[in-house]
């Protein structure tokens, strides 16, 4: 009978496919529902937030023309010198660049890593930065100048690494988490590592999120002081938040007696964190710079407190926009491990490139997609402390890639501010930028290109 | 005496940062033994970072932080002492005759702290391999996190007491309010009756070890599981 028939597809008339993917519902959320369904417990991950969110790609600057006088381009003196910690300390830091490198910890990275940045700061006229692992000899001797981090874990936390530190920065909290203490997987844990840490090897090791010995901004004041006293007054002492109530924290520890404040955005990296806390917890670096320069204009402490601004500063242009804004200087982390060779298909040895793409399936991701620091299995030897992965990256070769990574983001840098007619990068201002969003023109508090329109602004 | 040189500082008269700047930079070259220090007036930071084997006496209550990082001095405070007193020391011995506030001993990495009197909230905390001995009480948080290192207390603990241990060891000879989470009572032996009574001569303080207990961790935290509902 002909109404039983059912009709045969051909491929003249092929079936129609429903795949519309629903925008709540899609695939990267069905992943997590699923996985969250396998396993019952959170993802943990390094690097940092993978949301789009409002950033300095949003901004672009307003060159030179009729209105401002530009300078020549490549020949024109456009000084890059940076001075951190002028207000108290004995002993400023002075950088030949504006651009420094974040701290990171030994545990984190290798030992061989750390040199790698050491040298190349040191070259660069730039600083480096310990972690939550304490200072290790290869750092301390590769870098001219070493900021030592005192965290609430004080892991390896010594008066003798203190005194020989160039500066201290005390670490309240990181953009990719903050509120929440740090982790280094067990695999990460090996006898160098834990004798540091004066931690058993191997276990999964989480660090306090709370300081030991001080709970509030009126005890920062004291625990700063007794850092001053031990070290004679001499070291500018740096005071690092993670973006959250900025405009409070930033004046909190302009009152506590900070040198240099560094703010540190959701876009900031780490070894390894709940997935939750990277993507959830913290505001975009934009709006944490905007907020940290009203803070110290508030309180009339611009230039006399530098500010350093820090997570997801990856170009020239971001060093620039940052600049105009009004940090005195960023801070690089996960830029400086992708110069490194993070994510890339390939590792270095003895000048020939060899595969590392198989390492990456080993675990179930590809160069490009790699997040996986927290495991200690990283395919090019960088967040590792496995003695056979971390000969992948050869200090001298690190340091090679982080110089030219970096004297680059600084000639973009050199390039944007002469054709903005400034002779000093630090001369960039807002003024000479616009938004290309609502929301960063919001954040940033510069107008909407095309019109004057700053949105949250009081009216003119 | 020979080879005794002793100085003086009256802190009404002398900055404090004259004072440690002196112990830090002057006084070890010129041969200094003793120290004594008078009108602390609760002033913080006082003797903080001293590297040198000097005996110190400060005659007085102090404010937060004194002896902080400490290496090989020997500080006596004959007062009671604010937050962190002995906080990250290293080496050497500090006794604080009275009470002492928060945090006393926190992240200490060696040397011994002594409170004779009572220690407030999170002493040895973060403890990372000093000893510290208090002749009384202890309050809420005492040993959170700590990692390496001794606690004997000769009278009672608060809450949580020892919560997240690592491989710190805490000796108690009263009641304790609650264990905090990982931490449990196990048995003393023949080391733990050795060290209490070694920490109790270095200490002064006449107990019998067998009246003590051990709590130590149980290790339970010390890997993630996929199984506890996070109510620690």
């Amino acid at each position: 009978m002909a109404g039983k028939r059912t009709k045969k597809p051909s491929p003249a008339d092929p079936p129609h496919l429903q795949l519309e993917e629903s925008a709540g519902y899609d695939r990267r959320i069905i992943d997590y529902i699923q996985r969250a369904a396998a396993t019952g417990l959170y993802e943990i991950r390094g690097l940092g937030a993978k949301r789009r969110v409002p950033h300095f790609d949003d901004l672009v600057f307003l060159g030179a023309s009729l209105s401002r006088y530009p300078l020549e381009g490549y020949r024109e003196k456009c000084s890059t010198r940076t001075v951190l910690g002028t207000r108290y300390a004995s002993r400023p830091i002075e950088l030949a660049i504006p651009i420094t490198i974040a701290g990171m910890s030994f545990g984190s990275l290798s030992a061989r890593v750390k040199e790698a940045l050491g040298i190349a700061a040191t070259d660069l006229g730039t600083s480096t930065t310990t972690g939550d692992g304490g200072m290790t000899r290869e750092e301390r001797q590769s870098s001219r100048t070493l900021v030592y981090q005192c965290l609430p874990s004080r892991y390896g936390f010594n008066p003798d690494d203190l005194r020989q530190a160039d500066a201290i920065e005390i670490v309240i909290g990181q953009g990719a988490k903050p509120g929440g203490g740090g982790m280094l997987l067990g695999q990460k844990v090996n006898p160098r590592v834990a004798s540091m840490r004066t931690l058993p090897e191997g276990i999964d090791q989480r660090s306090a999120s709370r300081h030991p010995d001080w709970t509030g901004p009126d005890d920062l004041v004291i625990k700063i002081q007794e850092l001053r006293e031990i070290t004679d007054w001499e070291k500018p002492i740096y005071v690092k938040i993670g973006a959250t109530r900025v405009l409070n924290d930033v004046k909190l520890a302009v009152h506590a007696g900070a040198d240099v404040i560094v703010v540190d955005g959701m876009q900031g990296g780490t070894a390894a964190t709940q997935t939750v806390f990277i993507e959830h917890v913290g505001i975009p670096t934009l709006a944490a710079l905007r907020q940290a320069v009203d803070a110290l204009e508030e309180l009339n402490m611009r230039g006399k407190v530098q500010l350093v601004v820090s997570g997801g500063i990856r170009t020239g242009a971001d060093v620039a926009k940052a600049l105009a804004m009004g940090a005195d200087a960023v801070s690089l982390g996960q830029g400086i491990l992708m110069a490194l060779g993070c994510n890339s298909a390939s590792y270095v040895v003895d000048g020939k490139h060899l595969s590392a793409v198989e390492d990456y399936a080993n675990l179930a991701t590809a160069p490009g997609y790699c997040h996986h620091c927290h495991t200690g299995r990283c395919p090019v030897g960088i967040t590792t402390q496995d003695a056979e992965l971390e000969l992948r990256l050869t200090p001298a070769v690190g340091a090679k890639r982080v110089r030219n990574y970096v004297k680059t983001l600084n000639m973009e840098l050199t390039t944007i501010a002469r054709a903005c007619g400034k002779q000093d990068v630090h001369h960039l201002e807002k003024e000479d930028m616009v938004a290309l969003t609502l929301e960063a023109a919001a954040m940033a508090g510069v107008p909407l290109a095309g019109t004057s329109w700053i949105p949250g602004a009081a009216p003119i | 005496m020979a080879g005794v040189k002793a100085v003086e500082f009256d802190l009404a008269q002398v900055p404090l940062r004259e004072v440690n700047r002196y112990l830090h930079r002057d006084a070890q070259a010129e041969g200094v033994t003793h120290v004594r220090i008078s009108n602390p007036d609760g002033a913080h930071s006082i003797v903080c970072g001293l590297a040198h084997p000097f005996d110190v006496e400060i005659d007085g209550h102090v404010g937060y932080y004194v002896g902080g990082m400490n290496q090989r001095a020997n500080i006596t405070v004959r007062g009671n002492a604010g937050p962190g007193a002995g906080e990250n020391m290293m080496s050497g011995t500090i006794r604080i005759e009275g009470f002492a506030s928060t945090g006393a001993g926190a992240s200490a990495h060696g040397g011994c702290l002594i409170v004779q009197g009572d220690a407030s909230l999170r002493c040895g905390i973060s403890l990372k391999g000093g000893d510290i001995v208090v002749g009384g009480s202890v309050g809420s948080f005492s040993a959170f996190m700590a990692q390496a290192g001794r606690i004997v207390i000769c009278e009672d603990a608060s809450d949580a007491l020892g919560d997240s241990l690592y491989e710190a060891v805490i000796y108690l000879r009263g009641k304790v309010r609650s264990l905090g989470a990982d931490a449990q009572f196990e048995p003393m032996r023949p080391a733990d009756f050795k060290a209490v009574a070694e920490l109790l001569g270095v200490a002064g303080f006449k107990h019998e070890p067998r009246d003590f207990r051990r709590i130590a961790s149980a290790k339970s935290l010390y890997h993630w599981n996929a199984d506890s509902n996070q109510e620690y």
